[in-house]
């Protein structure tokens, strides 16, 4: 077995490994007995039941999906922006999906309706940015692109700051501060039956094109040379990565590090080509993210906001990856 | 008003005859305060401020921190409900203009809640800039009779705060002597924000009505302040009653699968705060969380609360807005 072979399936081990914890561990205790008798159909009290059923499974299941969600879109996006520092927000979906979430909070709206807001502003801003960046002549394509991503999300970002101000300060700013610091603590089984497709949806195009994904890191004259239109598959990627972090954002709130390390680390293990990084990326992404909810959930009383520990894992682990890297990406 | 009008009237006079006799007043981050010798416009820096300074000489008061909402102009006489909106004045979360305060023609600045040095020192600041003196008094509700006291001897109207003040302090003593007859207690959860997963532990702000009721809060044991629990953690607490603030959150406890196995839920002991004209539970955190104390009082300690909310309510109202709520503004109040 090779190395690369090595790490897909390390990685898949793990992934299990950390699946099997977190659905034993929590603030409510849940014997592993009771577990293996749900699985098994046999009766178990309510209160289990609800509990691996409605609370814990769902909150694991999401976990998976949104670090995955995040992970593959920024995959996609270093390899087609050529740049390693590249997050999947760098068109503004993840700000877009802020100022949807904060709209609905502001207009004092239900989680239902604050993840519509929040998935259709991440829609929305992305579309936004590319009917702009697109028609920008006469510059490089990719860097018209990420200067409108830039400068739109940095817009949005001051409407968020202005319905922050004008929120009232003893009940939607406090909320509004809690959905930007990101959390699956409120996901319910119906919030991951809505995003889990979507974010599906948005992974077919790219398992389905991944071979021809590493053309986008060739300049557009050499691509085309090779029969590829660039344009094209640039924005189907765009909009895959963006319907995938929409998802992920709107039932997880704003959740940092993921999608800007995780391509990285698959990166280090298995080398740049597309087809062989995605499902790398993606297996450490879910992995990653459910380690840290798993922590996030069961280190205190009150819940950490997993942002946090993203960041406090995610800095070092960054730098010593770029001190370490030296291939190029 | 109309009713309370000859009587506001004449305590007008008498308090202005007052007003001159007055000296420095202390407040409560220990600076002397010497408001002028007639206090005509008062700016309140926040909610709980404006509503003290409101029930004490609503004519006063210069303006809203925010305007008033038409669900909320309800329940105030027209004149008053008009106030224009100035903004507010409490450090972080500014929204007034310090010349926009001045153009108001204020004479005294006050501001009533945390006493924190950073508020204290925003205080000595916005003095020496404006040469208005600036009050800062302390919110919790077992101070609001110090406080009333002392706004009515800054504004000069001493006899007006002196009998609102007795009449609340009487109103807590009752809470209190009914809180300590209670039975049993039931395990309760504060549920805030849109999935209600947000709450106070020990020490916070937010639950200083069900500190006050001596209430078991199950999240106690959590940091004072606002934090985010997990589901699981509130299953495992398993509340008798939950309370809220959020009509979000309080159709989806009643609904949801994951909420169902809570034994508030099964009891059907899910509660929403009214909010109107200002919230009663939690915000703005001011004089308002009398009606919330009666209110929890009741849900929590039914035995020991036979009172008649509809008249502690009508009563308030009459007392800090100045108008009592009519029969359908009262039924919709309690209708939850």
């Amino acid at each position: 077995m090779n190395a690369r072979a090595l790490s897909y399936v390390l990685a898949a081990a793990a992934l299990v490994g950390l699946t099997a914890l977190a659905f034993a561990v929590g603030r409510y205790p849940v014997s592993l007995n009771e577990i293996f008798s749900l699985l098994a159909g046999q009766p178990v009290s309510a209160n289990v039941e609800t509990v691996v059923m409605q609370v814990r499974g769902p909150r694991v299941l999401a976990a998976l999906l949104v670090g995955a969600a995040l992970a593959a879109a920024g995959t996609a996006y270093q390899g087609m922006f050529r740049n390693p520092l590249v997050s999947p927000d760098i068109l503004g979906v993840s700000t877009g999906a802020a100022l949807g979430a904060v709209i609905a909070i502001f207009m004092s709206l239900g989680v239902f309706f604050i993840q519509i807001f929040a998935f259709a502003g991440g829609l929305v801003a992305v579309g936004l940015v590319y009917w702009i960046g697109s028609r920008l002549r006469g510059h490089d394509p990719l860097l018209a692109l990420v200067l409108t991503g830039v400068v739109i999300g940095t817009l949005l970002g001051s409407a968020i700051a202005l319905l922050k101000y004008l929120a009232d300060p003893y009940n939607q700013l406090p909320a509004i501060t809690f959905w930007l610091l990101g959390s699956l603590a409120a996901i319910s089984p119906r919030d991951l039956a809505t995003a889990a497709p979507l974010a599906l949806l948005g992974l077919a195009p790219m398992l389905l094109l991944r071979w021809r994904m590493n053309l986008l890191a060739l300049p557009d004259d050499e691509a085309r040379a090779l029969g590829v239109d660039t344009r094209r598959l640039r924005t189907i990627v765009v909009a895959a990565a963006t319907l995938m972090t929409a998802a992920a954002v709107a039932v997880s709130g704003i959740i940092g590090w993921v999608g800007l390390l995780i391509p990285h680390a698959a990166r280090l293990l298995v080398g740049p080509d597309f087809g062989r990084l995605l499902p790398l990326a993606m297996l450490l992404g879910a992995a990653f993210l459910l380690a840290v909810d798993t922590l996030c959930r069961t280190i205190a009383t009150i819940e950490v906001p997993p942002g946090v520990l993203t960041a406090l894992i995610g800095t070092p682990f960054f730098l010593w990856l770029f001190a370490l890297a030296r291939r190029p990406w | 008003m109309a009713d309370g009008a000859p009587l506001a009237g004449l305590l007008a006079c008498l308090s202005t005859a007052v007003a001159f006799a007055q000296s420095a007043i202390t407040d409560s981050t220990g600076r002397e305060i010497r408001p002028p010798a007639r206090v005509e416009r008062v700016y309140a820096a926040g909610a709980p401020a404006t509503m003290l300074v409101f029930a004490i000489a609503p004519d006063k008061l210069v303006g809203w921190t925010r305007a008033l909402r038409p669900n909320e102009a309800q329940f105030f006489a027209e004149r008053y409900a008009r106030l224009p909106e100035l903004g507010r004045l409490t450090g972080r979360a500014n929204t007034a203009n310090v010349e926009v305060v001045l153009q108001a023609k204020t004479d005294l600045i006050v501001d009533v809640g945390s006493t924190s040095a950073s508020l204290a020192s925003l205080a000595v600041q916005v003095e020496a800039q404006t040469g208005l003196p600036y009050a800062l008094f302390d919110g919790r509700i077992e101070a609001t009779p110090a406080t009333l006291r002392a706004l009515g001897k800054l504004t000069g109207n001493v006899e007006r705060a002196d009998e609102l003040a007795a009449w609340y302090h009487q109103e807590l003593k009752e809470a209190s002597e009914r809180a300590a007859r209670a039975r049993s207690r039931p395990r309760v959860y504060y549920g805030r924000g849109p999935a209600g997963l947000q709450t106070g532990g020990k020490g916070s702000i937010n639950v200083e009505v069900l500190e006050f009721l001596g209430a078991r809060n199950v999240a106690a044991e959590a940091r004072a302040g606002l934090v985010t629990v997990a589901l699981e953690q509130v299953l495992l607490w398993d509340p008798e009653v939950i309370l809220t603030t959020d009509p979000n959150f309080w159709q989806l406890a009643r609904g949801d699968a994951r909420w169902r196995s809570v034994t508030a839920v099964e009891r059907r002991r899910v509660h929403l705060a009214p909010h109107l004209p200002f919230g009663w539970f939690d915000f703005p955190p001011g004089a308002n969380r009398l009606l919330g104390i009666w209110w929890a009082g009741r849900l929590l300690y039914p035995e020991a609360f036979d009172i008649d909310l509809r008249a502690k309510v009508a009563e308030f109202h009459r007392r800090f807005y100045h108008r009592e709520p009519t029969p359908s503004q009262l039924d919709s109040l309690l209708a939850q």
